[in-house]
Order: C-alpha cells, then structure tokens, then sequence
C-alpha cells in the first residue's frame, strides 16, 4: 500500500470512527471537564475575594475598635474631669451656703443676744431701783426718826436737786 | 569507537543485500497498512489476526470475507491481493471473467482501522471516565487526584495554553473539537509506540488518518470564518492592480488549503519518519547477525542503546505533534475569526 495517496477505505473509516468520537466526546466528555474545572475555578476565585474581603473587614474591624477604645478614653476623660468640676462646684457652693448659714445664725444669735442683754439689764435697773428705793426707804426711815437728821436730809436733798439740776 | 561505528556504519548498505531481511517489505510492512494484523512469528508460523475484508465489486456487489483466506497470495471469490510491482501492489484487486484486473470499493476493516477502533474506544473510555469522577464528585469541593487529576490537568493545559489563546474570544465553541483532536491524535501517537498488538499501528503516520483530521480543521475554519476573513481573502486590503487581476485573492484561496495540507504532511511525516528510525535502529540487530557474534553484540547493544533513545524521543514527538496539531488549528480558527478591530490595535 503505498504510503503518500490516501487510502480510500481508511479514510472512509477514520471519517466515521472520527466523527464518532467527536460526538462522544464533545457531548459527554470535554464540555463537562471543562465545565467542572471552570466551576471551581470561579469558586477558589470567589473565596480568594471573600478571603481578601473578609481580612479587609477584619483589619476595619481592628482599626475600629482601636477607634472606639480612643474615643472610650477621652469619653471618659472628659466624664471624669466634669464630675470633678461638678463635684468642685457643689462643695463650693455649700461651702458658701454654710457660711450664709453661719453668718444668718450669727447674726441671729447676736440679735438675739443684745435682745437678752437688753432686757437683762432692764431687769437689773428695776431690781437696782427697787433696791434703791429700799435703801432709801430705810434711810429714810431712820434719819427721819431724829431731827437733826431730818433736816439734814431735807437739806441734803435740796442740795442735790439744785446741784443736779443745772448739770 | 566513533571511527570504529562509522566504518560499521559504512559495512551495513554492503551487507544489505546479503541479508536474508528484506528491508523495503520490513518497514513498509510495519508502517504500512495490511489486510491482516500481524503480530509475530513463532517458530516460522505468522501468529496473526484476520480481519475482515470488505469489498464491493460493480459486477457482484458486496463481499466480506475473512483476511485469511487471501494469505499467501491465496484467492476468494475472484478477489486477491495484487502482488508485488503490480499497479494496485498489496491492495485487494477483483479478477473479472474477462481476465483483466480492477479495484474493487475497498472498506475493509484493516490493521489501521482495528488500531484506530480500539485506540478510539480507549480515548472513549478514558474521558467517559474521567467525567465519571466529575459526576460523582461536587467538583468545586474537591479536586481529583491520580489518573483523573493527570486527564484534568492535560484538559486545563490544552484549553489554557492552546486553545484559549489561540482561539481568543468564542473559543468555548471550539474548544471540544480540539481538544478531541488532540487527544486523538495524542493517544494514536502513543500508541503507535506500543511495540506489541493494542499498539504498534501506524495510525498518525498515514497519510488518510492526518488528512481526515486536517479536512476537519478546515472545515472548522472555513465553514465559521467571519465576514472579516472572507474579506482578507477575496477582496484583501491591498493596491487595486493587485486584485484586478485577481493575484492576491488566488494566493490567498491557495493560502486556505495550504494551511491544513501543512498540518495533513508535518503530523503524517512526523510520526511515519519516527517510526521508521525506531525499526531501522532495531533492524541493526538482525542486519549485523552475519558480522559475526562480536561485532552483532557490540552493534546491538548500540543499537538497543538508540532504541531506547529513539523511544523517548517519540514519547515526546507523540505529545509535541499533538500539541502542534492543535495550535495551529486553533491559531488558523483564531485568524478566521478575527475582528477587524483587533486587527487595528
């Protein structure tokens, strides 16, 4: 058989068994092979970006909460220092309210006490002029029992009375 | 030793004729195609396989008898192998009543048709196989391991390298015709390097195997060529006195059958050449039996040595014509379906 003219029957044959297997293989074989390496191949690309995205998230996520402990921290800062300015500012307002207390109470106090001086020493005078008009009586009484002493009271009351009255 | 092999080298053409081998029927026995399968030869007695010879006559129409009934020159039904130096030489020819001598419709089973059926059926079974594991497995799961994962990355590679690159943007469209191309031609190169029954057939390496495959391409290409392409070849873009007289357009319409002739030759003339330096290596063997057990032992350790060597270089012939096969298809598919815009870029 010679090698450079194609035979016929081989051709016929080739032909059929060729188109034969085309069938089978481009309807059962290559397609689904293809098919299922381009499928996961999407599918390691699709977890490659969910992996990139998840890390993404993760590195925001971190970047966040950094964020939020920093806010935290000055959040608390400022709580802390307002409720020492706000504690600051009550004690000082008490504090001046006890004074005004204490100046009100002294105040009081004091009024209360050159009230009591006041009738204290009204008392005194009535007592003190009640006495004296004791003692007088009683002076009285025992001068007037001699003459002499009467006249020397009468005098000496006249005495005082002119003496007193220009002074 | 080199001085010592190129004398050899020059004793062999003398020796040839001497030789009880003859050398044109040992190669062309092996690399040709035959009405029978012949595997060996046990203690003088041919150990072969007949197949059916299938004829149709325009005289008595249809035949189909057994191959072993035309060994040895033997004849069946008027029907005979035409001897040697004949015009149909080792063809099945019908002897009329008349004498004269015509060829019949010949499409019988031969040695190339039973290796390309089981090598078909092989590649069949392989890749029914291989989607098998795809079926049974969620392939976005998992991956295939073993002889499935050898097919997938074969897969990947010829879709990835050749085809997608060569083809460019519709290639899903072709991408089952080459890659069942190459894995055709893949598996009937390896095969053909199987020394023993399975293999052994020169299927690659004849001439209407290639030209089968290469009417494929050109009908893939021609038949799907754009608007584009049918322009470049009958009304190219070039000075108006070039088409007038119509020069370009018959270059580029010889152009279109030039491109699968050259795929039809450089597979064919590939495999047929590799065969051939594998059985002239091996026939070093017997050639040098007369040279004495010496220099025959020397000679075929050698020999056995390029053997060896030769082999390996078809492994990689087998791929490498597999490979070219379908990258020029797919650059000769891409080129049919260029747009022009890309062309412009």
């Amino acid at each position: 058989m010679s090698l450079i003219t194609p035979d016929f029957g081989l051709l016929f044959w080739m032909t059929l068994i060729f188109g034969i297997v085309f069938f089978l293989l481009a309807k059962f074989g290559f397609p689904m092979i293809t098919g299922m390496v381009d499928r996961r191949r999407e599918r390691i690309e699709d977890s490659i970006a969910k992996a990139k995205e998840a890390e993404e998230r993760l590195s925001s996520l971190a970047e966040e909460q950094a964020r939020l402990i920093e806010q935290t921290r000055l959040e608390q800062s400022r709580i802390i220092s307002e409720a020492s300015e706000t504690r600051d500012r009550i004690v000082a307002r008490a504090k001046e309210e006890a004074t005004e207390e204490a100046a009100r109470i002294i105040d009081h106090a004091r009024v209360e006490i050159a009230a009591e001086r006041e009738s204290a020493i009204r008392d005194i005078r009535r007592q003190v002029a009640l006495l004296s008009v004791d003692v007088a009586e009683k002076i009285v009484r025992r001068e007037l029992d001699a003459e002499a002493g009467q006249m020397e009271l009468v005098d000496r009351l006249i005495d005082e009375a002119s003496g007193v009255k220009p002074s | 030793m080199k001085r010592l092999l190129a004398i050899l080298m020059l004793l062999l053409p003398l020796n040839l004729a001497a030789e009880g081998l003859d050398m044109q029927e040992y190669l062309f026995g092996h690399v040709g195609d035959s009405y029978e399968w012949h595997i060996t030869t046990i203690g003088g007695r041919p150990l072969s396989i007949p197949l059916p010879v299938i004829v149709h006559s325009k005289t008595s129409g249809w035949h189909c008898f057994s191959s072993a009934k035309l060994e040895h020159g033997g004849s069946f039904d008027n029907f005979s192998i035409a001897p040697k130096g004949d015009k149909y030489a080792g063809k099945v020819v019908e002897t009329l009543p008349d004498g004269s001598v015509v060829k019949p419709l010949d499409i019988s089973v031969t040695k190339n048709v039973l290796g390309l059926l089981i090598n078909s059926a092989l590649l069949v079974v392989i890749v029914l196989a291989t989607t098998g594991w795809y079926r049974k497995h969620d392939a976005r799961e998992e991956a295939p391991g073993g002889f499935v994962g050898l097919m997938e990355m074969l897969v990947t590679m010829v879709e990835d390298d050749i085809i997608k690159d060569c083809v460019g943007k519709d290639y899903k469209r072709y991408s089952p015709y080459l890659l069942t191309a190459f894995f055709f031609i893949f598996i009937n190169n390896l095969m053909g390097i199987v020394p023993f029954f399975p293999g052994g057939a020169n299927i690659t390496g004849n001439i209407a195997i290639t030209l089968a495959l290469a009417i494929c391409t050109f009908l893939a290409v021609n038949l799907f060529g754009n608007k584009h392409y049918w322009k470049e070849i009958l009304w190219p873009d070039v000075p108006i006195f070039l088409k007038a007289v119509p020069l370009m357009p018959v270059i580029e319409i010889i152009g279109m059958f030039t491109k699968p002739f050259s795929l039809m030759i450089r597979l064919f003339a590939n495999i047929l050449a590799g065969h051939v330096m594998i059985l002239g290596v091996v026939a070093v063997v017997f050639l040098t039996a007369e040279l004495g057990a010496a220099m025959n032992t020397g000679l075929s350790v050698i020999a056995v040595f390029f053997g060896v060597f030769m082999d390996c270089l078809e492994l990689l012939v087998a791929f490498l014509q597999a490979y070219v096969f379908t990258m020029l298809s797919s650059v000769f598919i891409g080129l049919s379906r260029q747009e022009p815009a890309s062309e412009n870029e």
